[in-house]
């Protein structure tokens, strides 16, 4: 009987804590469902209207009136390609550097190591001002690899993939030189695939952070070509329902990721603990 | 380190040169420029500038509006960890009890980790919209809402809005530090301690002193530069400037008042702020918490 009363309150304790987390999201569908008018004399709304349709189309493709230059379309292409770009960037030159730093006698390599590692303690919003400066020197804005470079450039990946590679025995790297395995090819043939998972995980984090990014883009692009999802929230123009539309599918990206690759992420970042 | 490692007098360096290459241009670059920014003084036209010492530190430290956000900065910082620890433990802790739909209670939480903050804050606006605001209005009747004045109501609508995803975060490494406490260790407790509630705070709790260090860390982190998004799409920092985090501010004087020399200063603060959160957590957290 006991049993039965705290398993209930358990799940009750789980339901109230799911309702804060999807109330406020429904509410703001329900209300892009409807038309601004609607909303504007209704205020927000719990129900579903008949618009949805007629208002996601509107905001995905028509450019005159709510946009100058721009579709939402458009800016979903351009967080994707930037998103992307941060992904394959860091973890490729992540694995490498971790690999650089573990499975090498090197020289300086507590200096090279404090280099990388020290990276973190300096966020990119803490040098904003001075790397638009650095990137308007080189030519970058308004440009992708204005928007990527500076992103991919984090230390936070090759922490993870050090980690990983330290848990790897090292039997492993013995028996590959016992048979005379170079270097390249012993990262190529026995660690990149180990790293499977990780590689996924770290893919996975990179790409959702690239995507959610904000402050950099909203500096970065003058022109409205290469405006991403994030930062055009603020911008957009248009009515209320079409910002509604927008704030929901401006998060159906990331968030369909986290739910259906959960179980690789996790698995990758707890792999290291 | 390794104990076997490979020997090479290059190969090496062809693996750290892209990471390196990257970091060297588009952080070292700027991290120096930020140094010199904060040490010269420019003139009010911006042709030149000159040696000026600890000048724009001073500066920083005589304005009164340097305070006000460095304590709202620790406020806010303090509060989020609290709420969102605190709700993602308890959730964390029921879903761990549950024997039927444990999954799909854990998919139906984490979603919101995965919004951007901007995005959260941008709906936060309407939710404290005085036109359409649900919350707005509920607090409206209950004592007057009005953030744009009130400091206090200010600071609700920005805890409300930065907290809200981060419970997220807190419940899946709550979670997964749960999962990973060894079931013979709970049987175990559960023969010596019938009381649930004593059990938790001497047996379960010091067991994920761990997961909860690393999160006070994240969580500090995330109030610290991630709500960046949130604080722009709210109430930019309105009343005054009483809910401009340090970094929306040196981002303020910097970007929007063309003071390189504060904000460079400003952002050195903060490094070193950053450098002592980092050495706690290391010193701290890796030398007396005990894993197993």
């Amino acid at each position: 009987m006991t049993r039965y009363i705290s398993s209930t309150i358990n799940h009750c304790i789980l339901l109230i804590g799911l309702l804060i987390m999807i109330v406020p999201v429904w509410i703001i569908f329900a209300s892009s469902t409807h038309s601004s008018l609607f909303i504007n004399t209704n205020g927000l709304q719990f129900f579903l209207g008949d618009n949805f349709i007629e208002n996601y189309s509107r905001v995905l493709f028509k450019k005159s009136g709510f946009f100058n230059e721009i579709t939402a379309l458009k800016m979903f292409f351009n967080s994707f390609v930037m998103a992307t770009g941060i992904a394959a960037l860091s973890v490729i030159t992540s694995l490498m550097a971790a690999y650089g730093l573990v499975y090498f006698k090197i020289k300086y390599a507590t200096i090279i190591f404090w280099l990388i590692f020290i990276t973190l303690l300096v966020p990119l919003e803490l040098r904003i001002m001075p790397s638009y400066i650095v990137m308007s020197k080189l030519n970058l804005v308004n440009t992708f690899a204005g928007l990527i470079l500076p992103i991919s450039a984090s230390a936070i990946a090759t922490f993870f993939f050090r980690q990983f590679y330290k848990s790897i025995p090292d039997e492993l790297l013995e028996a590959a030189k016992l048979d005379g395995t170079s270097s390249w090819r012993f990262f190529i043939d026995f660690l990149v695939p180990l790293s499977k998972t990780m590689i996924a995980a770290v893919f996975i984090f990179m790409f959702v952070f690239g995507y959610n990014q904000y402050l950099w883009p909203l500096i970065m692009t003058t022109s409205e070509q290469y405006w991403t999802v994030v930062m055009g929230l603020k911008t957009m123009y248009g009515s209320i329902s079409d910002r509604f539309a927008f704030v929901i599918m401006s998060m159906i990206p990331p968030v369909v990721i986290i739910v259906f690759l959960q179980k690789l992420f996790i698995q990758g970042i707890f792999q290291n603990k | 380190m390794k104990k076997v490692q490979f020997k090479s007098y290059y190969s090496q360096y062809f693996f750290l040169a892209p990471q390196l290459l990257i970091l060297l241009i588009f952080l070292y670059w700027p991290i120096i420029q930020t140094f010199k920014d904060a040490f010269t003084m420019q003139d009010a036209f911006g042709f030149g500038s000159q040696f000026a010492g600890f000048d724009n530190f001073l500066f920083v430290f005589s304005d009164p509006s340097y305070f006000t956000a460095f304590k709202f900065t620790i406020i806010y910082s303090f509060v989020i960890t609290l709420i969102t620890g605190s709700i993602g433990l308890l959730l964390a802790v029921q879903a761990n009890k549950v024997l039927h739909g444990k999954n799909v209670y854990k998919t139906l939480l984490i979603w919101p980790y995965a919004i951007a903050p901007a995005v959260v804050g941008v709906m936060a606006n309407y939710f404290f919209s005085e036109r359409y605001g649900l919350l707005h209005h509920l607090f409206n009747n209950l004592w007057g809402f009005n953030w744009y004045e009130d400091v206090f109501d200010a600071y609700i609508y920005v805890i409300i809005a930065g907290s809200w995803k981060q419970i997220s975060a807190n419940f899946i490494f709550f979670l997964a530090g749960l999962q990973a406490i060894q079931k013979t260790v709970i049987e175990a407790s559960i023969i010596d301690c019938k009381s649930n509630i004593r059990r938790f705070w001497t047996i379960t709790f010091p067991l994920l002193m761990p997961t909860t260090f690393f999160l006070i860390i994240i969580n500090i982190t995330y109030a610290f530069f991630d709500t960046f998004g949130i604080i722009d799409t709210t109430t930019i920092g309105a009343p005054g400037s009483e809910t401009k985090t340090l970094v929306y501010k040196a981002y303020i004087d910097g970007f929007k008042g063309l003071d390189l020399g504060s904000a460079g200063a400003q952002s050195i603060m903060m490094m070193i702020i950053v450098l002592f959160i980092t050495i706690f957590q290391f010193r701290y957290i890796e030398g007396k918490i005990h894993y197993n």
